[in-house]
């Protein structure tokens, strides 16, 4: 039967999600035969309707619907109902990532066993490695067009590249380029080169960076077998009496309450809201939630150790022109305890317009020490750290059963106090970023704070005992065979790298396991 | 003259006849605010436009560029001359006020120096008027598209088909 598909058909796969996990999933499995209604809670918005304009863009794209917040972190007390920067839209958090598609080290998907005993993190060994993984980054990068992959050039670098080369090479850092990025340096795959426009975070014009809004996604419904179903808004996940999963509840566009039977649920809500279904679905035989055997669901919430570094100079740099993350230092990204922690940090290029660098340079900040460095936003160059921070139970995702959302369905919390590791990590990060400005003139330097959250892992995570985490090697959740999570939620742990290019690998082969699974008759 | 309420403008005549003096920095009359040199004035509807010159001295004093014209502070506040915010807003440059004179002066706006000011504002951070007041403008005054120019920023680019062509890596002092 090809889309759009009844509600009673319980022979289709039903994707929570339309993102970098959901989106590819779904075209994925499209392409392999696979029958597949993707909920999708946003709107669609293409390159045409996309806008250079950081406060209006944020308005069409973000993920504005009520969260809260607690925990130390910073964002708590100046951002407390936005505790990540993610997108609802077709297309997920694919139309505001910056492209940057880095492979984890060998060394990362074993952080237990290579990092020891870290007193208060819940550490544990991904259940693959990167043999394991590496076919899948191939048709990853294929994917998404990486640049400095498959042959393709690396873009060129910017004014703020410049800076930021300048003052690693003079500090002797070897591994400093425009980076792997998923934004065309020469046509590829029907899309475009990048103009350098910036305005990588607002959505691509040119769609030059990949996203799944207008690849996969079309790709998908072009086979016939993939109905998305934009601004349907899953409620709870439904199971029978064996406990097995049997479909989805969603309010549709109109607010109405509609039911999509299923064979096979994967979610793909990013961090927070794959746990909060989870959790919103709990039953009298699942009273602590879906899958959540374990008492995993929710916990080990990891959001990167992040900061940015801005340098101001005697000069202009004009940071905002051109593509916004093609620059990267990895010599920070070993793991080397002798820096005073464990794991590591990339280095890459960003900066933010005007109006977003008033809001986030210093949040809450006012008076002379903040106006001037505005003053001197033209003569600033900026970059961004991301580095690997320590998964905890208690950096966790849990139900505000007294705040709810426009549907009465109560909210996620999110709660987060960084690691002693965390700590060590931004504050090696900071000065190394203030070297490398020094060294080529920096006349001021920042250490900005984290921003609410682009990349959230970690709250369903993979593991080889099911007592452990919610999820095996295969993304399916240890207690539910047709219930799987398609999204960055089942990391282990979260890598120094930018986490989209590994959750698009892990979607392919996802699907290539449903699939099989499928034609096997195992599902 | 720029008449930024976008309401009747008032001719520089009419401004002077109808002013009085508050302070070195506005012209506070009946019903307006302006610059002393008559080259922007807000009119106000429900704030008092003594409240109103506080106010956007105020805003000036959170968030000061001294290349930045008084009527961009102005549009960033002008939002509060609303009568369903007036009393919170009179209650809370009253309580400025009210600080100043703690300090030996007349009234906020009579507060000579800039740290004198900024030390009245210390006092009071915490506040919900200071923290409404500070927050609403960091979007008021910087997402203003008029203001962007003057810290250098060039806005949207797409339409200009990007820096490609344009300069992404001109850079030439390194």
């Amino acid at each position: 039967m090809a889309a759009p598909f009844d509600m009673n058909d319980d022979n289709v796969i039903v994707v929570i999600g339309t993102g970098a996990g959901g989106g590819v999933l779904s075209n994925e499995l499209a392409q392999r035969g696979v029958s597949v209604v993707a909920l999708e809670a946003g709107g669609r918005y293409l390159p045409e309707d996309y806008v250079n304009d950081e406060w209006e863009s944020f308005g069409q794209l973000a993920w504005l619907d009520p969260r809260t917040t607690s925990g130390d972190w910073r964002v708590a007390r100046d951002f407390s109902g936005l505790p990540a920067w993610i997108v609802k839209a077709v297309g997920g958090t694919t139309t505001h990532w910056a492209g940057a598609s880095l492979r984890f080290q060998d060394h990362e998907w074993k952080a237990a066993t290579n990092y020891g005993d870290v007193q208060g993190a819940n550490l544990a060994d991904w259940p693959i490695d990167g043999d394991e993984m590496a076919p899948w980054y191939d048709k990853a990068e294929k994917k998404l067009g990486v640049t400095r992959t498959n042959g393709l050039p690396g873009l060129p670098g910017c004014n703020n590249y410049k800076v930021f080369e300048a003052g690693a090479k003079a500090l002797g850092y070897k591994e400093v380029h425009t980076g792997r990025m998923a934004i065309n340096s020469e046509e590829y795959d029907g899309r475009m080169a990048c103009q350098q426009t910036g305005f990588c975070f607002q959505g691509c014009k040119w769609g030059a960076k990949w996203s799944a809004a207008y690849t996969d996604i079309p790709r998908g419904e072009a086979t016939g077998n993939l109905e998305v179903r934009e601004k349907a808004h899953v409620a709870r996940i439904l199971h029978d009496d064996s406990g097995k999963v049997t479909g989805v509840e969603y309010f549709d566009a109109d607010g109405n309450l509609q039911m999509q039977k299923a064979r096979a649920v994967c979610v793909a809500g990013n961090s927070f809201e794959s746990p909060r279904l989870l959790l919103n679905s709990a039953s009298s035989m699942f009273p602590d939630g879906l899958a959540n055997s374990s008492g995993q669901v929710g916990r080990n919430y990891m959001r990167h150790m992040t900061g940015s570094v801005y340098g101001v100079f005697e000069q202009p740099v004009k940071m905002w022109r051109g593509t916004t993350m093609a620059g990267i230092i990895q010599d920070e990204a070993r793991h080397d305890p002798s820096r005073g922690f464990v794991g590591g940090y990339e280095l890459e290029t960003l900066s933010l317009g005007l109006p977003f660098m008033a809001a986030f340079l210093d949040p809450g900040a006012w008076g002379r020490e903040f106006t001037t460095a505005l003053d001197a936003y033209e003569n600033m160059a900026g970059m961004w750290i991301v580095g690997e921070d320590m998964p905890q139970e208690t950096n966790r995702v849990t139900l505000n059963h007294d705040v709810t959302d426009q549907h009465g369905l109560p909210v996620a919390n999110v709660h987060f106090d960084d690691h002693p590791n965390d700590v060590a990590m931004r504050a090696h990060a900071y000065e190394r970023g203030a070297a490398i400005y020094d060294a080529v003139g920096a006349t001021r330097t920042f250490p900005t704070p984290p921003y609410p959250s682009t990349h959230n892992l970690g709250t369903n995570r993979m593991s080889e005992n099911p007592r452990d985490g919610v999820v095996n090697k295969w993304g399916q959740t240890h207690d539910i065979a047709n219930l799987f999570v398609s999204d960055g939620s089942q990391f282990t742990t979260g890598a120094a790298e930018n986490p989209t290019l590994t959750i698009v690998a892990l979607a392919i082969r996802q699907a290539d396991h449903i699939a099989g699974e499928l034609s096997r008759g195992n599902l | 003259m720029k008449d930024i309420s976008q309401q009747r403008g008032l001719t520089r005549r009419e401004l002077l006849s109808r002013s009085m003096a508050a302070g070195a920095s506005f012209v506070v009359g009946a019903g307006f605010v302006a610059s002393p040199d008559a080259a922007w004035a807000l009119e106000t509807k429900a704030l008092q436009p003594q409240t109103m010159a506080t106010l956007i001295q105020m805003a000036r004093d959170i968030y000061p560029h001294d290349h930045v014209g008084d009527e961009y502070y102005a549009i960033a506040v002008k939002g509060y001359d609303d009568a369903e915010v007036a009393d919170t807003v009179e209650a809370g440059i009253a309580a400025l006020d009210a600080a100043a004179q703690g300090k030996g002066h007349a009234d906020y706006l009579s507060v000579g120096w800039e740290r004198d000011r900024v030390d009245i504002l210390r006092g009071m951070e915490d506040s919900a008027f200071f923290q409404q007041v500070r927050g609403g403008l960091v979007t008021g005054l910087y997402n203003q598209k008029a203001v962007w120019p003057l810290f250098g920023y060039e806005g949207e680019s797409y339409s200009k088909g990007g820096y490609i062509d344009r300069g992404f890596d001109d850079i030439t002092w390194l």
